[in-house]
C-alpha cells in the first residue's frame, strides 16, 4: 500500500465531462510499481473510464484534435506529450475547446 | 381580441417609424459632435468623462491618449461582442469596427445586452452602433454587414490596431487567426458554452497563435454551439468584459497579459482557472519560419464545417449539381438504381433518415475516407443523391464528391435536404 500507488488527480471541461457520465473532476488510484507515460494514462481512460464513442475523446492514439491537455496547469506540450511521465498527485486536465458567443 | 392585434401591430410600425428618424437625428447631432472631437490632446469633457480611470498610475493622461488614438475592431455583435464593445466605447477607444452579418433575433436578447426589443430584426452592426453611440457621443463606429470571408477579412481588419474574436464557429476562428497573423495584429480570442467560457490573446508578445495549439481542426461531430448547446447570458458577459479589459491592456502596453496564457471560467463552480499554454510551434502552418500558409484560404473546407452558428441557405453549386426532393421521389418510385447519402453527423443519423440511405458524415467525405468503397459502389454511374438536415452541408458534400467521383458517376444535392422532404414528400418523416 501507499508506496505502490500512484494517486492521480483527472478533470475534464469544456464539454469533454459529457464523455464520462458528466463528472467533471476524479480522484484515480493507479498501480505505481511501473511508471506510467500519459500515452498509457491514455489507454488506461479509455478501457475504465470511457463508456461510448471513444472516438469523440482519442484518435490515433492520442487526444483527438480540439481537446487541450494541461498537467498541473501547463500545455502537455511543455512537457513531452504523450511521453510525460505521470508522478504522483498530478493535476491532469482535459479541457474540450468552446467556439461559441 | 383581433381588433387588439391590430392596434398593437400599428402602434408597433408606428413606433419604428419613429425611431428610424430619431435615428437619423441622433446621427446627424453626432456628424456634427464629432467634428468637435480633438486629436492629439484631451478636452474638458474628456478629463471628467474618464477621470477615474485617468488617475489610475496604469493609464494616466498619456494613456487616455493612446485609447483615444486607438482602434478597435470587434468581429462578431453577439453574446461576447456586445459586453466587449459596451466598455470599450465607455472607456474612450476613439473608433470601433464592428462586423456583423446578422439581424436581432428575440433569441439573441438574453445575452445581446446592446440589443433590445427596440432592434430587433434590425441589422446587429446598426443596432449595437446606435447603442454605443448613445452611451458615448464622441465614438467613431464603421459598421460592416457582411460576412468575414478570405476574400474581404485583410482589407476589413487592415485599418485596426487590435481585434477581438467573438464569433461563433470554428471556420471564422481560424480566418480570424491566419488573417492577424498575416497583418501581425493580436488577436483577444474570447469563446462561450453553457456555463463555460474561454479566454486567450493570440499572437501578441511572442506567444502563440490558435493554430500554434490547434494545428488540426475539431471534428465537426464534436463541435456544439449555442443555438444547440445553450448559454448562459451572465457566461458571455463575464468573458465579453474580460475581452475589453485584455484589449485595454494591449492598447496601454501593460504587462500581464493573457498572451501564451488561457484563462478557463467555470461558471457552474464560479472558478477561474489560468494555464500556461506552449510557446509559439516552430512549424506552425502560418506563424512559424517554415510557414506554408502565406495567404488566407478556404476555411469552410479546411474545417468540413460552414462558417456560421445556425442554417442558412448556402448556394455553391449550380442547378444541374442539384435535384429537387420531387424528382428524387420520383427516380426512388421508379426503383432505378442510386444510392442516397446522408452527411449528417451519426448522432443525428440516428434520429431519423431515409430508407435505405448511407451515413458518410461531411468531415469523412472532405478527407476522402471510405472514397474506394463509394467508388465500388457507384461504378458503372449509379447516380449519388446527398441530404443533409436542410441542405447546406451536403452541397459542401457534393461539390467535393463531384471532383473526386468524376468519370465514375455524378453525384447531386437534394435541395432543402430532410426538412424539403417533410414539408414537400412525407410529412411523417420527423424533422428537428
Ligand atoms: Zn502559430
Amino acid at each position: 500500500m501507499g508506496g505502490t500507488d500512484l494517486p492521480l488527480v483527472l478533470e475534464f471541461g469544456g464539454g469533454a465531462e459529457l464523455l464520462f457520465d458528466n463528472v467533471k473532476k476524479r480522484q484515480v488510484t493507479l498501480d505505481g510499481s511501473k511508471t506510467w507515460k500519459i500515452k498509457e494514462l491514455l489507454g488506461w481512460i479509455r478501457d475504465n473510464l470511457l463508456r461510448e464513442r471513444p472516438e469523440l475523446f482519442l484518435q490515433n492514439d492520442s487526444v483527438r484534435p480540439g481537446i487541450l491537455v494541461l498537467v498541473n496547469d501547463a500545455d502537455w506540450e511543455l512537457l513531452g506529450e504523450l511521453e510525460y511521465e505521470l508522478q504522483p498527485n498530478d493535476n491532469v486536465l482535459f479541457i474540450s475547446t468552446l467556439h461559441g458567443g | 381580441m383581433e381588433a387588439q392585434q391590430e392596434s398593437i401591430a400599428a402602434l408597433e410600425a408606428e413606433i419604428r417609424e419613429l425611431q428610424a428618424s430619431l435615428q437619423r437625428k441622433k446621427d446627424e447631432l453626432h456628424s456634427l459632435k464629432q467634428s468637435t472631437v480633438t486629436a492629439g490632446k484631451l478636452t474638458n469633457n474628456d478629463i471628467a468623462r474618464y477621470s477615474r480611470q485617468i488617475i489610475l498610475p496604469q493609464v494616466t493622461v498619456a494613456g487616455q491618449l493612446k485609447l483615444k488614438a486607438s482602434s478597435v475592431l470587434i468581429v462578431g455583435a453577439g453574446g461576447l461582442g456586445c459586453p466587449a464593445g459596451l466598455y470599450l466605447a465607455s472607456a474612450g477607444i476613439g473608433e470601433l469596427g464592428i462586423v456583423d452579418y446578422d439581424t436581432v433575433e428575440v433569441n439573441n436578447l438574453h445575452r445581446q445586452v446592446l440589443h433590445s426589443e427596440l432592434t430587433l430584426n434590425l441589422p446587429k452592426a446598426q443596432s449595437a452602433r446606435a447603442a454605443l453611440q448613445q452611451i458615448n457621443s464622441q465614438l467613431k463606429v464603421r459598421t460592416y454587414e457582411v460576412q468575414l470571408k478570405s476574400e474581404n477579412a485583410l482589407e476589413i481588419l487592415q485599418p485596426y490596431d487590435i481585434v477581438l474574436d467573438c464569433t461563433d464557429n470554428v471556420a471564422t476562428r481560424y480566418l480570424l487567426n491566419d488573417a492577424c497573423v498575416l497583418l501581425k495584429k493580436p488577436l483577444v480570442s474570447g469563446s462561450a458554452l453553457q456555463f463555460e467560457g474561454q479566454l486567450t490573446i493570440y499572437n501578441y508578445n511572442g506567444g502563440p497563435c490558435y493554430r500554434c495549439i490547434f494545428p488540426t481542426p475539431p471534428p465537426p461531430e464534436t463541435v456544439t454551439n449555442c443555438g444547440d448547446g445553450g448559454v448562459l447570458g451572465a457566461v458571455t458577459g463575464v468573458i465579453g468584459s474580460l475581452q475589453a479589459l485584455e484589449a485595454v491592456k494591449v492598447l496601454l502596453k501593460l504587462d500581464g497579459t493573457l498572451a501564451g496564457r488561457l484563462l478557463i471560467f467555470d461558471g457552474t463552480a464560479s472558478s477561474f482557472r489560468n494555464v500556461k499554454l506552449r510557446p509559439r510551434r516552430e512549424d506552425c502552418a502560418v506563424c512559424s519560419a517554415k510557414a506554408t500558409i502565406t495567404k488566407l484560404i478556404d476555411y469552410e473546407q479546411f474545417c468540413g464545417m460552414r462558417a456560421s452558428d445556425k442554417d442558412m441557405a448556402l448556394k455553391v453549386l449550380q442547378s444541374d449539381e442539384r435535384i429537387s426532393v420531387e424528382d428524387l421521389k420520383s427516380i426512388r418510385d421508379s426503383r432505378k438504381p442510386h444510392l442516397v447519402i446522408d452527411v449528417r453527423n451519426p448522432l443525428e443519423f440516428e434520429i431519423c433518415h431515409i430508407e435505405g440511405s448511407v451515413n458518410i458524415p461531411l468531415k469523412q467525405i472532405i478527407e476522402d475516407k471510405g472514397l474506394d468503397d463509394l467508388k465500388q459502389r457507384t461504378s458503372g454511374g449509379i447516380p449519388v443523391f446527398v441530404f443533409c438536415r436542410r441542405g447546406n452541408d451536403s452541397q459542401l458534400a457534393v461539390k467535393h464528391l463531384r471532383k473526386k467521383l468524376e468519370g465514375v458517376a455524378e453525384a447531386k444535392d437534394v435541395v432543402g435536404g430532410l426538412h424539403a422532404w417533410h414539408y414537400r414528400i412525407d410529412n411523417n418523416f420527423p424533422i428537428y
